[in-house]
């Protein structure tokens, strides 16, 4: 991404920044038990985009609807490339995935996918399903310094 | 190697033995050594330096070069230290001997540059010899060919003749500027280069003639530009990157010659994807423009703006972004200086012209990323001078505002409102004295219409940048008109009185609060009768009591928000005085909470409001003696019929009328004095004379504690009397001091409500802080001592709390003065610290002897207050702490550990970092210790020293890490938290240090991702994430 060349869509429209959640009474009790929710999966909001110093929310790449089951351990997240032919959707994918694998403990079973009919190829979708392939992904360095750097 | 003149030697032996031995031992002997000495003899006078010539001449005429090369070397070492005293004769014989040499060997060429560097320091250089010295140089040395210091030589010798020959130098012409190109060109050693940087700068800025070697002197120093320098580890010489980049930039930018020249190097290296070079190109800039004129610029203006709107547009950093902007405002003020000629073209407006072509119309694209790129970039433009912000605001705000009509869309309005506020804010600094008339005159009433639109709007965040602009317009000096301000407080009341969103409340507040203090009429006339009206309104029968509380409360907030002016606080703290009578008189009224809240607001009225006699007065003579009156009201009645006690009875209520009592007596002094003496003869005397509503009893004895059930609702206002007298300047005497002491002394030992004798300590302990050094004040304190050790000693005394509050008090009232006498009661404090029942309690206490407290002994109420009595006292007393730990037995370590913890907290970060090796180890214990207030205590103290850890904290790791993920399975969430936190920071450690423990660390971390509490994984989820990337490519 050098500063040179033209970016795939230099003037993308720019979405509002949710605040930061509010602590409530409840949270700060000990004795209440809160369940993993939509909002606390939100934390992918703040994944930065491989081109634009912009966070994945800023573009509206994903937003606060997808479904988090705290009892039946699973979470399925959807995301909207900017462009329908971005190529930076499997990376992007990628990164979503990685950022919940950190963040969530392993009883979940994690989906991660593109909205359907976002953008022009699905076999992006394949390759974040498949476990094998994700692996292999994060053995590459050079993959997974990029992934990192959209999650520093 | 032998001398082949030695047999010369009797012919002037007779002169000086000395001398020809030193010479003898330096040049064949080969001793450095003796160089010093000879140096030092000559300065004694044993000889002169026309008597070491001549010493020295068989070796100067020696057939050997090495041997000329150690005779001229002595020469010039002994002339280093003597050259002063040289008389002009002998400088100029001097010179001529070393210009001479230059054409010698070159293995002389060294020492011979000594020489001259000597001698340019001689204040008797004859006239013409810097010229002939330089031409010599300039054409017998080839100095890049030289080493390292003999370069330094050549550069040093050109500094000092530059700052005492200028003249001669300059009579050289332009052949001065060739001579120094060529020396420097190809110089390599950062020492050297700053030393040609500061010559560079001097030909510049001292107006040498450079002829037609400008483009070389750019050339030969621009080559070094942007500066690419990584010092080598441990450096001695500590040259850093940014001193070459500033000297440097010194040189490039030092005059207008280097236009043509610099403005396309940096066009090409902004180019570059290297950020530092993008971001020193662009100060480089930034720096440059400044002397510049547009004739300099006018070529260039289309090339550096398209560079320039491509940094700001496309930015990965906001340095990058920040530096692109200021070189966008220097460009533009740059331009905007320069008077124009009748014939050239107006180069700021086709430079605007540009601008305003490439940024206009992003900013009607309000939902898309170039708004803000673009609208910062005619920022700062506009920022840089009053013709460049008229031309961009007339050509920017007519259309946004059309803009903001033609969108319907909440969000695009938003945006719209929030560029034109910046706008509005950035030609603040460009309002000069000499226009009078506000840049946005023109555009005041479709602005207001603007803004009175969006605030009636239903969407909160539009109603919130709608209020902010207001605030920005309201400052612009002279643009608002009267009726715009009333119609601007109309608005606002009914925001305040009808919006529910929190977020906008504050906003109008702090709207409010803007505008009347540019605008105090409007606000008394229209805004403080309508607050009046809905505070004092009783509406409990409506449905509506809920919202009735929060309008109140916004009332209570913004009357505190816009009482700064003098004459709005005369008519608003008056109605808070209402409303804590009225809350007295009906106590169904008001809740306690809003009560408090009226309190807060007089407080931060009496913190803002201006010293003056009429503000004094009014509140010496009105709300304190009406505070004080209300609160006696309410301790002497009892409780009604209605079973409902007034709120002017409640702890709560009663300590925050502290602070709005103590804020008066410290900042308002004019009337303080009296006020104070008849605060105390109320108390000790019943004198109730100066109260408004005056139906008190005749007898009103508030310090003496009676046998009645009811006697602390009077013993507790002893807090009142301690916001009076102990928030006195030091100077103030006050009366009736002793008889005051002795009654507080005794109604805190003996009392039995805790609030009361804990009002009464603190009395006591501000005013003694006060009180002057000297036996009365020795005398008093041993008398407390004695009082306190008493009932202290004795296990089955009921009073024991009170008199260790009363100990602590005045421990810290002398802590804070250092008084001598303090030591006494610290060694009561530790022995305390293995009492069965007071040990928890003393372990505590360190903490409020550590930190500051809010209401008394503090500087705001002029307490007798040391610097680093802190340090002090923990320099003092670690030592005694250690040893206690060591000697307790098991069970009261824990006090010793929490006491620890409690005092290290408060100190400052650096004495933290010094101080931890010594306690290292008790605190690593201290992670161990079962009890959970030690834990969360040390993690707190433990966590701020993890930011930048000490070396000995780093040979402990292995330790630390294991006990801070023992304490990730606490019970208690706090510590989880607060352990979680470390972990996180441990994280920063220098990478290789902390990588060994990463796959423990990510396996420990697991678990509380799952954990119950949210806030416990929020924690997790961070530090996880961290301690991925370290190590990770891409990562840390």
């Amino acid at each position: 991404m050098s500063e040179g060349h033209q970016l795939e869509n230099a003037n993308p429209v720019i979405f509002q920044r949710s605040g930061d959640r509010m602590v409530t009474a409840s949270e700060e009790d000990e004795d209440v038990h809160d369940p993993i929710d939509d909002r606390e999966i939100f934390l992918i909001r703040s994944i930065n985009d491989p081109e634009h110093p912009l966070s994945l929310e800023e573009l509206n790449v994903v937003e606060l609807d997808r479904q988090v089951n705290d009892t039946e351990s699973t979470a399925r997240v959807e995301f909207t490339p900017t462009i329908p032919h971005c190529s930076m959707a499997t990376l992007i994918g990628l990164s979503i995935k990685v950022k919940l694998l950190r963040s969530l403990p392993d009883r979940f079973k994690i989906d991660v996918h593109i909205t359907p009919g976002t953008h022009a190829s699905e076999e992006a979708n394949k390759q974040l399903a498949d476990k094998e392939r994700v692996a292999a992904a994060l053995e590459n360095s050079s993959l997974l310094e990029v992934v990192n750097q959209c999650l520093s | 190697m032998r001398n082949p003149q030695r047999s010369d030697r009797g012919t002037m032996a007779a002169e000086s033995p000395l001398l020809l031995s030193l010479v003898e031992e330096f040049v064949s002997g080969l001793q450095d050594s003796k160089a010093k000495d000879t140096a030092t003899a000559v300065k004694d006078g044993q000889f002169t330096v026309l008597q070491l010539v001549e010493a020295l001449g068989p070796s100067l005429t020696s057939s050997q070069p090495h041997t000329r090369a150690r005779g001229v070397q002595l020469l010039s070492e002994v002339l280093q230290d003597n050259c002063g005293a040289l008389t002009e004769r002998e400088v100029e014989l001097l010179l001529a001997f070393y210009e001479n040499r230059l054409k010698d060997h070159y293995v002389i060429t060294p020492p011979v540059l000594r020489g001259l560097l000597a001698l340019t320091k001689s204040r008797k250089l004859p006239p013409g010899s810097a010229v002939s010295m330089l031409r010599s140089v300039f054409q017998d040395v080839h100095v890049q060919s030289l080493m390292l210091a003999e370069r330094a030589c050549v550069y040093n010798m050109l500094i000092n003749l530059m700052e005492s020959r200028e003249d001669e130098l300059k009579g050289l012409g332009a052949d001065f500027v060739f001579g120094f190109v060529q020396s420097m060109d190809g110089e390599r050693d950062p020492r050297n280069l700053l030393l040609a940087f500061q010559i560079a700068r001097n030909i510049l800025l001292r107006g040498y003639n450079m002829g037609k070697f400008t483009e070389e002197l750019f050339e030969v120093t621009s080559c070094y530009f942007p500066i690419d320098f990584s010092p080598p580890p441990n450096d001695p010489h500590g040259i850093t990157k940014e001193e070459l980049t500033q000297a440097l930039r010194a040189v490039l930018t030092g005059t207008p010659k280097f236009a043509k020249f610099l403005l396309p190097l940096i066009i090409e290296k902004l180019d570059s994807d290297v950020q530092s070079a993008k971001l020193d190109s662009l100060q480089t800039l930034a720096a440059s423009v400044g002397q510049y004129e547009h004739r300099d610029l006018a070529e260039f203006l289309e090339g550096l703006w398209s560079s320039l709107r491509r940094e700001v547009f496309q930015t990965s950093s906001e340095k990058i972004e920040a530096a692109g902007l200021a070189a966008v405002a220097a460009l533009t003020s740059c331009l905007s200086r320069s008077v124009l000629n009748s014939d050239s073209e107006d180069s700021l407006s086709s430079f605007l012209g540009l601008v305003l072509r490439d940024c206009k119309h992003h900013l009607f694209e309000p939902d898309l990323k170039l708004v803000w790129p673009s609208a910062k970039l005619l920022q700062a433009a506009c920022n840089a001078s009053y013709r460049a912000a008229h031309s961009i605001t007339s050509a920017v705000v007519p259309p946004l505002v059309e803009q903001y009509n033609s969108r319907t869309q909440c969000s695009h309005r938003r945006t719209l409102l929030e560029v034109a506020q910046r706008f509005i804010q950035s030609t603040a600094s460009c309002q000069s004295v000499d226009h009078d008339e506000s840049l946005f005159s023109a555009y005041k009433d479709s602005l207001c219409s603007l803004v009175f639109s969006a605030l009636s709007e239903s969407n909160s965040s539009l109603q919130i940048t709608a209020a902010s602009v207001l605030t920005s317009l309201a400052q612009q000096p002279g643009l608002l008109l009267d009726s715009d301000i009333e119609l601007a407080v109309d608005h606002l009341t009914r925001l305040l009185l009808t919006d529910e969103d929190e977020r906008v409340s504050v906003a109008v507040v702090e709207c409010a609060g803007a505008l009347a203090e540019r605008h105090p009429a409007a606000f008394i006339t229209k805004l403080i009768p309508t607050l009046k009206k809905e505070m004092l309104s009783d509406r409990r029968e409506s449905s509506e009591l809920h919202s009735h509380h929060a309008v109140r409360q916004r009332c209570l907030s913004v009357l505190a928000a816009v009482s700064v002016q003098a004459s709005v606080v005369m008519e608003g703290a008056p109605i808070l005085l209402d409303v804590l009578g009225s809350a007295h008189a009906d106590p169904d009224r008001f809740s306690v909470d809003e009560v408090v809240r009226a309190c807060l607001s007089l407080q931060r009225i009496a913190e803002r409001v201006q010293d003056g006699e009429d503000t004094s007065r009014c509140f010496h003579d009105v709300i304190v003696p009406r505070l004080l009156s209300l609160a006696l009201q309410a301790a002497l009645q009892n409780d009604g019929s209605s079973g409902r006690r007034s709120p002017l009875v409640e702890e709560e209520v009663l300590s925050a009328m502290v602070p709005v009592i103590s804020t008066t007596f410290s900042r308002l002094q004019t009337f303080a004095e009296q006020t104070a003496s008849r605060a105390v003869s109320l108390f000790l005397d019943g004198d109730v004379s100066f109260l408004p509503d005056n139906s008190f009893p005749p007898r009103v004895q508030l310090l003496q504690q009676q046998q009645e059930e009811s006697s602390w609702r009077q013993t507790q206002l002893v807090c009142l009397l301690m916001a009076c007298v102990c928030s006195l300047p030091r100077s103030v005497a006050l009366s009736q001091e002793e008889r005051l002491l002795s009654e507080l002394e005794e109604l805190s030992c003996s009392c039995r409500h805790p609030f009361s004798y804990t009002s009464a300590a603190k009395c006591f302990a501000g005013l003694v802080n006060k009180k002057p050094q000297g036996p009365s004040l020795d005398s008093l304190i041993q008398g407390v001592i004695k009082r306190v050790s008493s009932e202290l000693d004795r296990p089955s005394s009921p009073l024991r709390t009170q008199a260790f509050t009363l100990l602590i008090w005045v421990a810290k009232a002398l802590l804070l003065r250092y008084h001598p006498l303090f030591s006494v009661l610290t060694d009561k404090l530790f022995t305390l610290l293995d009492d069965a029942l007071l040990g928890p309690m003393a372990a505590d206490s360190f903490s409020l002897l550590m930190s500051d407290s809010a209401d008394v002994l503090n500087r705001g109420c002029h307490a007798d207050v040391r610097i680093m009595y802190r340090q002090r006292f923990f320099s003092e007393n670690s030592a005694k702490l250690v040893q206690g730990f060591n000697a307790a037995p098991q069970e009261k370590k824990a006090n010793y550990l929490k006491a620890l913890s409690n005092i290290v907290n408060k100190l400052p970060k650096q004495v933290q970092v010094s101080e931890l090796p010594a306690l290292l180890s008790l605190l690593l214990e201290a992670l161990t210790c079962p009890d959970e207030g030690v834990q969360l205590s040390t993690l707190s103290c433990l966590q701020p020293v993890l930011i930048n850890p000490p070396q000995v904290l780093v040979l402990q790791l292995e330790a630390l890490v294991s006990r801070l993920l023992a304490l990730i399975g606490s019970p208690a969430m706090k510590i989880r938290m607060a352990s979680i936190r470390c972990v996180l920071t441990l994280s920063r450690f220098p990478a290789h240090e902390v990588l060994p423990f990463r796959s423990r660390v990510l396996r420990a971390l697991a678990p509380p991702l799952d954990n119950r509490k949210r806030l416990v994984r929020r924690e997790a989820v961070q530090a996880r994430a961290e301690w991925f990337l370290l190590g990770s490519p891409g990562g840390r």
